[in-house]
């Protein structure tokens, strides 16, 4: 066994390191970071491939904090984040000799999401921020049926989260009791399989097949909203570069924020620029 | 052309010195490691102190100021390894019991070979099952907060350890050698009597060292309990409570934390001790095994 483990760790190593050579050839750009941003990262980038065929283009996602790593540490030339990088990374570019410089790709924005069997509509921001709190723990109390209500919230890491954090709690903390679940797509899951379940998810992954989403002040999460501001939990999502780009990555930027490549986000739910 | 005795030498010393490189490597890689967990793990002694990191309840690595109590998800690591073992090292002994000495051969070779399988099954898969079909279940049957808790994650881990469990103890089961079970029957034993009081003594030590693999397992696991487990950082009071082990928290956290910080420096920190308790666990297999050769 611990053999194996080991020879299996041998041959990750010399992947990796195979794959982190092809980063820095030539007419082959990198995408790494969000899995916010991935899927349409991933259609966009193969939309361009079709008509550029002599670049290359490899997407990966892992976290908007891997992105930014991987562009401080030089392999990847685009970094794609759901939140704007943080002083501190910004920091640790520049003594790196990066320069990040940032680009708007997309609109998102975050909806409280419940299980379609449950009858309350819309919610304040104090009354999403005193459930996440724990001020607020049956239904009752907001309308709904006499049962307690299972808060589900993502990561403290996590860009959603960070937006989430920042819009409704406004400094106050999450309850310890709150579930935790790790993706987006878990969130719906868990709100999907709980009918006493609240969540919150990004607007591109609102299935209203599995789940309900509720409005803000009566405000309801749609691509207008989300665009104009007047959803309080309307985000930009990001992809940042080395310096400001050229070449392929311009190209492929360009394409991006073009009204073909912005078919594509809205394809995959997400809100375009326009 | 090098001569007939030459010849010979090499094709002796050049096996034993790859073996010696490649088992080198493997030590080289394990030293790596710890050196690499304590180097970007010591660092959050900085910002918080033993105790506080041990002894704090409050798990919030972000907020600030941050609150890096790690108690909770020690106890949620220490909550699921228990409650797995307790369901499934008893089965598990009990299975092996079953396989050697009651089962036909016929039957028992369909059996083996189902806990392979079993022991096959990817841990993504069980994490699946556990979040749509036992969570669901167990919320609407038990009317529960939620079906993502300490039980389903410690069912879930219980089934990915008995293959482990069942697997090595029926090996030692078998190492029993069969005059010994001859001369209990000879003595007039039941067959109860020599399962109980004959072979199991006699396999003890291979049970407890396949009942701490089975631990070390659970213990290290990270799929099942981050997609089962429900995640809230909080000291479970009922089995029915969620948790957050270590495992699942550096999971779901390393990718989106900024590197360097704080919270990076903690995760590691985890790691480290994530690797102090397997190594613990190891060390006792080894006693085990050592006690037995003084013998």
């Amino acid at each position: 066994m611990k053999m194996l483990s080991m020879v299996v760790l041998c041959f990750a190593v010399l992947t990796a390191s195979l794959f982190a050579g092809a980063a820095f050839g030539a007419e082959e750009i990198s995408i790494n970071g969000s899995t916010t941003i991935l899927p349409f990262a991933q259609s966009t980038a193969e939309a361009f491939m079709k008509i550029n065929p002599s670049t290359r283009i490899s997407v990966s996602g892992g976290g908007s904090g891997n992105g930014a790593k991987a562009l401080i540490d030089g392999v990847t030339s685009i970094a794609a984040m759901s939140r704007e990088m943080k002083s501190e990374e910004a920091d640790a570019a520049k003594a790196n000799g990066r320069n990040p410089v940032k680009h708007i790709v997309a609109v998102d924005c975050i909806v409280p999401v419940v299980h379609p069997s449950n009858p309350v509509k819309d919610l304040t921001t104090g009354q999403l921020r005193d459930i996440y709190s724990g001020k607020i723990t049956n239904w009752k109390e907001v309308g709904g049926p006499d049962k307690k209500i299972a808060v589900i919230g993502r990561d403290t890491s996590s860009g959603t989260y960070e937006v989430w954090n920042e819009k409704i709690m406004k400094g106050e903390q999450v309850t310890p009791r709150a579930l935790i679940v790790a993706s987006s797509g878990a969130l719906v899951q868990a709100v999907a399989g709980n009918t006493l379940a609240i969540g919150y998810d990004s607007l591109g992954y609102v299935n209203e097949k599995l789940i309900k989403a509720l409005s803000i002040e009566g405000v309801q999460g749609t691509p207008d909203t989300a665009r104009s501001g007047k959803i309080v939990t309307s985000r930009n999502l990001f992809m940042y570069t080395n310096g400001n780009p050229g070449g392929d990555i311009k190209k492929y930027l360009d394409f991006l924020v073009s009204d073909d490549g912005q078919r594509y986000v809205a394809r995959e739910g997400f809100v375009t620029l326009k | 052309m090098p001569n007939r005795g030459e010849t010979l030498k090499l094709s002796e010393t050049a096996p034993r010195a790859v073996i010696t490189v490649i088992a080198m490597s493997g030590i080289l890689v394990m030293a790596f490691i710890l050196y690499f967990l304590t180097k970007e793990g010591i660092p959050i002694l900085k910002d918080a102190s033993i105790t506080q990191l041990a002894a704090g309840r409050l798990w919030y690595p972000v907020s600030s100021p941050p609150l890096f109590g790690m108690m909770s998800l020690i106890g949620g690591s220490l909550a699921v390894t228990l409650t797995s073992s307790v369901l499934a090292i008893p089965l598990g002994v009990a299975l092996a019991l079953f396989l050697t000495e009651i089962c036909p051969k016929r039957i028992s070779g369909f059996f083996k070979i189902t806990l392979e399988i079993l022991g096959f099954l990817p841990s993504v898969v069980l994490g699946f099952i556990g979040m749509v079909v036992i969570a669901p279940y167990l919320q609407i049957k038990l009317e529960l907060l939620s079906g993502l808790n300490l039980m389903n994650a410690s069912m879930l881990l219980g089934v990915m350890i008995l293959p482990t469990v069942a697997t090595l103890s029926e090996e030692s089961l078998h190492a029993v050698p069969q005059s010994q079970r001859d001369a209990s029957y000879a003595l007039g034993a039941t067959r109860c009597e020599t399962m109980f009081n004959v072979v199991l003594p006699g396999a003890a030590r291979g049970i407890a060292q396949a009942a701490i693999l089975g631990v070390m397992r659970a213990m290290g696991e990270t799929m099942v309990v981050l997609m089962a487990s429900g995640g809230a950082a909080l000291l479970p009071e009922s089995a029915f409570d969620p948790v957050r082990p270590l495992t699942s928290a550096i999971a779901a956290e390393m990718g989106e934390t900024s590197v360097g910080s704080a919270h990076y420096h903690a995760l590691f920190f985890m790691g480290f001790i994530l690797l102090l308790i397997t190594l613990s666990l190891n060390v006792l297999v080894i006693k085990i095994e050592s006690r037995g050769e003084v013998k």
